[in-house]
């Protein structure tokens, strides 16, 4: 074996593989990026929605909930059939790159609003009250002064799940999107041994992965530097109610 | 005149009873009212029904002659705005820095100059002893200077009434004083002021008018030489024969 894989070598790092290779690791973050993106800023607009005290949003409340709830616990590859299937029969013919991108977004959007809804949760009570007397108005109760203190409860996990979700991704080769795992299925089926081809895919994840689990352990550090400084007493469960 | 006016005000938390049963109040501009009275009474529930943080189940309250819809976002709104509290536990915002604390409602909700904003905070925190601590973060503050920090940032908004709810209970005994002599300060500038207070002396030096309260209801009110030497009611001598005993 170790000389059919030195005599493979030669072969197998060419130009023309290295271009096959990076089309497929660009697909891979540009899913990730593009599909934890849009889901980081849906994740907002669904927290906003879900914490607005107002009865007149109370039928979506529920259905943000039913959403969050439902998308957390369908597994990645069971939703990217469903939104490829679905797509199909309503005669939406999308690439598949853009049907990936969709799923990784529906996913992210329910993780992430789980994760900014701790992040307002960590935010004492008082914080909401103080910003309401002062008439600051429920966006910029968030913007000024929820946010800003949420951001190192919500920063670690979320790019923790964005990591994971780069290696989630790999799950999109089945459905036939170019991207890091179907180039290893390629490169094997055209005669490259598995351990060159798949090894070259452990090898990439790993080196997307780690300088981003690096970066998010620095952010984690600068951000619990910076606000080390706590309210005076526990939160509260849930933002609480401070007026229309 | 009245410029603040409660008409039967009743009370509920949505999770509890009854905490504000039928109260009616008069203040007048430029009029120091304290209430006082044992834990849970309602008193630092009546501030908070004042500002709109919990509005009232029953009863009207009236500014200047204005009945106050807390349903009507506006009239809330343009409440706030001549209202400014303090409360018991600071409140500051944990993400800004004193100076910041003070003038981002100045600059943010009401669109004043940024240089002005900073000059005046600058001026009100210097007024309040903490110059040196403009670029301090709340947890940085000692609990009395966090406290002038909450006093400062609510005088910066200019307020018509300032609503003072126990500001020295969470205190040091040590710190108190210096909390008490910048209200000492304001008093005497004319501002009017409701105050919740456990200091017995320091509400008779200050008020004009003293306020007693117990189970949710107003037991007793008149002159602070009537509330603390001569109490016309049983309750309110009660609790005031207890307190001066201490």
């Amino acid at each position: 074996m170790p000389e059919g894989l030195l005599g493979q070598l030669e072969v197998f790092f060419t130009w023309q593989n290295a271009l096959l290779w990076l089309r497929a690791t660009g697909t891979t973050v540009a899913m990730a990026v593009v599909g934890c993106g849009v889901g980081f800023v849906l994740a907002n607009l669904l927290v906003l929605v879900r914490t607005w005290p107002s009865r007149w949003l109370l039928p979506l409340r529920v259905l943000i909930v039913l959403y969050v709830e439902v998308f957390r616990r369908i597994p990645f590859l069971v939703l990217i059939f469903l939104v490829l299937f679905t797509t199909r029969a309503l005669g939406l013919h999308m690439p598949l790159f853009a049907v990936a991108c969709v799923t990784v977004t529906v996913t992210a959007t329910a993780f992430i609003a789980e994760i900014v809804r701790a992040g307002y949760e960590s935010v004492h009570r008082n914080q909401w009250e103080s910003a309401a007397v002062m008439n600051f108005g429920r966006l910029r109760t968030v913007a000024l002064v929820v946010l800003p203190q949420a951001w190192t409860v919500i920063v670690p996990p979320a790019f923790s799940y964005f990591v994971m979700f780069i290696k989630e991704t790999s799950l999109a080769s089945q459905v036939g999107v170019y991207e890091l795992m179907q180039a290893g299925k390629y490169f094997n089926n055209v005669g490259v041994s598995p351990f060159l081809a798949f090894g070259t895919c452990l090898a990439i994840y790993f080196a997307l992965s780690y300088p981003l689990t690096r970066v998010g352990w620095r952010i984690e550090r600068r951000l619990a530097h910076r606000f080390r400084r706590t309210s005076p007493a526990e939160p509260l469960a849930a933002p609480p109610v401070v007026g229309p | 005149m009245a410029q603040i006016e409660l008409r039967g005000v009743s009370a509920r938390y949505p999770s509890g009873g009854q905490v504000l049963d039928g109260v009616s109040l008069v203040v007048d501009k430029g009029e120091v009212v304290s209430i006082i009275g044992p834990s849970g009474s309602g008193k630092s529930t009546l501030l908070r029904v004042l500002v709109g943080l919990l509005p009232p189940s029953a009863g009207e309250v009236w500014l200047d002659g204005s009945r106050l819809d807390y349903a009507d976002r506006k009239a809330l709104t343009a409440a706030r705005a001549r209202l400014a509290i303090v409360f018991q536990q600071f409140n500051l915002f944990q993400n800004m820095t004193a100076l910041d604390n003070v003038t981002v409602t100045p600059v943010k909700i009401r669109r004043e100059p940024k240089a002005s904003a900073r000059a005046r905070g600058e001026a009100l925190l210097r007024r309040v002893g903490l110059g040196d601590k403009l670029g301090a973060y709340p947890d940085e503050l000692s609990g009395g200077q966090q406290q002038r920090v909450a006093l400062a940032r609510a005088l910066a908004l200019g307020p018509e009434i300032l609503l003072l709810d126990e500001v020295t209970s969470a205190l040091d005994p040590e710190m108190v004083n210096e909390v008490l002599d910048a209200i000492r300060d304001l008093a005497n500038e004319g501002i009017t002021m409701l105050i919740v207070s456990h200091e017995m002396a320091f509400v008779r030096e200050v008020s004009d008018r003293v306020v007693m309260m117990a189970d949710g209801a107003v037991v007793e009110t008149g002159p602070p030489g009537q509330i603390f030497d001569a109490p016309r009611t049983e309750r309110c001598r009660e609790f005031v024969s207890k307190i001066l005993r201490h």
